[in-house]
């Protein structure tokens, strides 16, 4: 500071240019500030606070209606229902790879999905594929009325079947 | 008719209104050649001058060119497309389906609008690839070659997201496989999963998300960033026509 010449008039002291330096740190902090509250109001306005998606539970009926040895796949779910024979059991359709849906291959007896070729038994477990996971088991349950409910959200981590 | 037609023209050019659109005047000198481009505001991005050579065929196979033709005939296309669509999951697949069937000229616009933007990702790569093995990425044109990586990722991304639009099972699949692996990203995977189809599943909030992106924000950032690469070129000493060989 000692070096300049030219102090602004009527200072004569490094106060002027401090006090320049002062505005420009103040100023940058407060585009910071801005800044910061500009991403967090962007982010709280892109994140939706109510969704209209579908109930994770879903009503699949009377449990009768879902003979020994069946799997029966619900398509606008993406559940299976299973009754084997320890048993009627939930399973999640989604597919542990990416997302996709699978389908029961009835004359093979195995889950196969479209997307990427993995493969699944009955209860979950994986056969073979890009799969990392087994397919999950649902919470699954029946209530008042008889009607077997099953919880999309609620994944299962022990072999669970409904007691009917 | 006395005057030929050449006549008429040049007699266009002298009078005032075409004067004032277009006011660098008539004449064969440099100078007014210069002006025609320096004065027009799309062809100002663009020197003046440009080496002979550097028009070659073999020196670009023109295919930024044919690029930037691909990205216009989309635009072209895609806003009369604009008309009868609506980005609404009960009305998305059938507004696709009467642009193939009952809208007239409706399947040529989105067939064309289809193929030329496959055409674009293939070009795309290939403008890369003949720049890269050219070698004209190098100083002084590396910041041009990021512009490019640039506009490599709108147009794979205005891909992507033109890819949900028509609705159908490969879209919603697509849509769902991508947006899944969009999640394996690390800590930040599910939450721009979520932010990018507002929402857990690829439902109604998607497609429109999608949408708003295909056609405004994602256009936009590739006009902007297609300006900038253009403007580049002229920065960075006109378009690589190989190396300077010593005698």
């Amino acid at each position: 500071m000692s070096q300049d010449d030219k102090k602004p008039e009527g200072t004569g002291t490094d106060a002027a240019v401090s006090r320049r330096q002062a505005f420009i740190k103040a100023g940058i902090g407060s585009i910071c500030v801005a800044c910061t509250g500009a991403a967090v109001f962007a982010y709280e306005f892109l994140a939706p606070n109510v969704l209209y998606e579908p109930s994770p539970v879903v009503n699949a009926g009377k449990p009768d209606g879902y003979p020994p040895g069946s799997v029966t796949q619900d398509q606008q779910s993406g559940v299976y229902i299973v009754h084997g024979a320890e048993g009627i059991y939930a399973m999640s359709a989604v597919c542990t790879h990416l997302g996709c849906l699978t389908a029961w291959k009835a004359e093979l007896g195995i889950i196969a999905c479209p997307c990427h070729g993995s493969k699944f038994n009955r209860d979950g477990t994986k056969i073979e594929g890009p799969a990392p996971r087994p397919l999950p088991w649902l919470k699954a349950w029946v209530n008042e009325d008889g009607d077997l409910l099953i919880d999309r959200s609620e994944t299962l981590g022990q072999k669970q079947f409904v007691r009917t | 008719m006395a005057n030929s037609l050449a006549e008429q023209i040049a007699n266009l050019r002298e009078t005032r209104v075409w004067r004032s659109v277009f006011r660098s005047g008539t004449g064969s000198t440099n100078l007014r050649r210069s002006l025609a481009i320096q004065q027009n505001v799309f062809l100002h991005l663009s020197s003046v001058k440009i080496r002979k050579r550097a028009l070659a065929f073999n020196v670009t196979w023109f295919l930024g060119t044919l690029t930037f033709g691909a990205f216009l005939i989309l635009v072209l296309t895609g806003i009369p497309l604009m008309l009868y669509y609506h980005p609404s999951v009960p009305q998305a697949y059938a507004d696709m389906k009467d642009l193939r069937f009952v809208v007239s000229a409706g399947v040529f616009l989105r067939n064309l609008h289809r193929w030329s933007a496959h055409a674009m990702v293939m070009l795309v790569f290939a403008h890369m690839f003949k720049v890269f093995y050219r070698g004209a990425y190098r100083p002084p044109r590396e910041f041009n070659w990021v512009v490019g990586v640039v506009l490599l990722l709108i147009t794979l991304f205005l891909s992507y997201t033109g890819y949900l639009l028509p609705w159908d099972q490969l879209a919603y699949w697509a849509i769902t496989v991508g947006s899944n692996l969009i999640s394996a990203v690390p800590v930040l995977g599910a939450k721009i999963r979520f932010l990018m189809l507002g929402g857990h599943t690829v439902n109604a909030n998607a497609l429109l998300r999608f949408y708003v992106l295909h056609c405004v924000i994602l256009p936009l950032a590739a006009a902007i960033f297609i300006a900038i690469h253009f403007w580049r070129i002229r920065k960075d000493g006109g378009i690589y026509s190989g190396e300077n060989k010593k005698p």
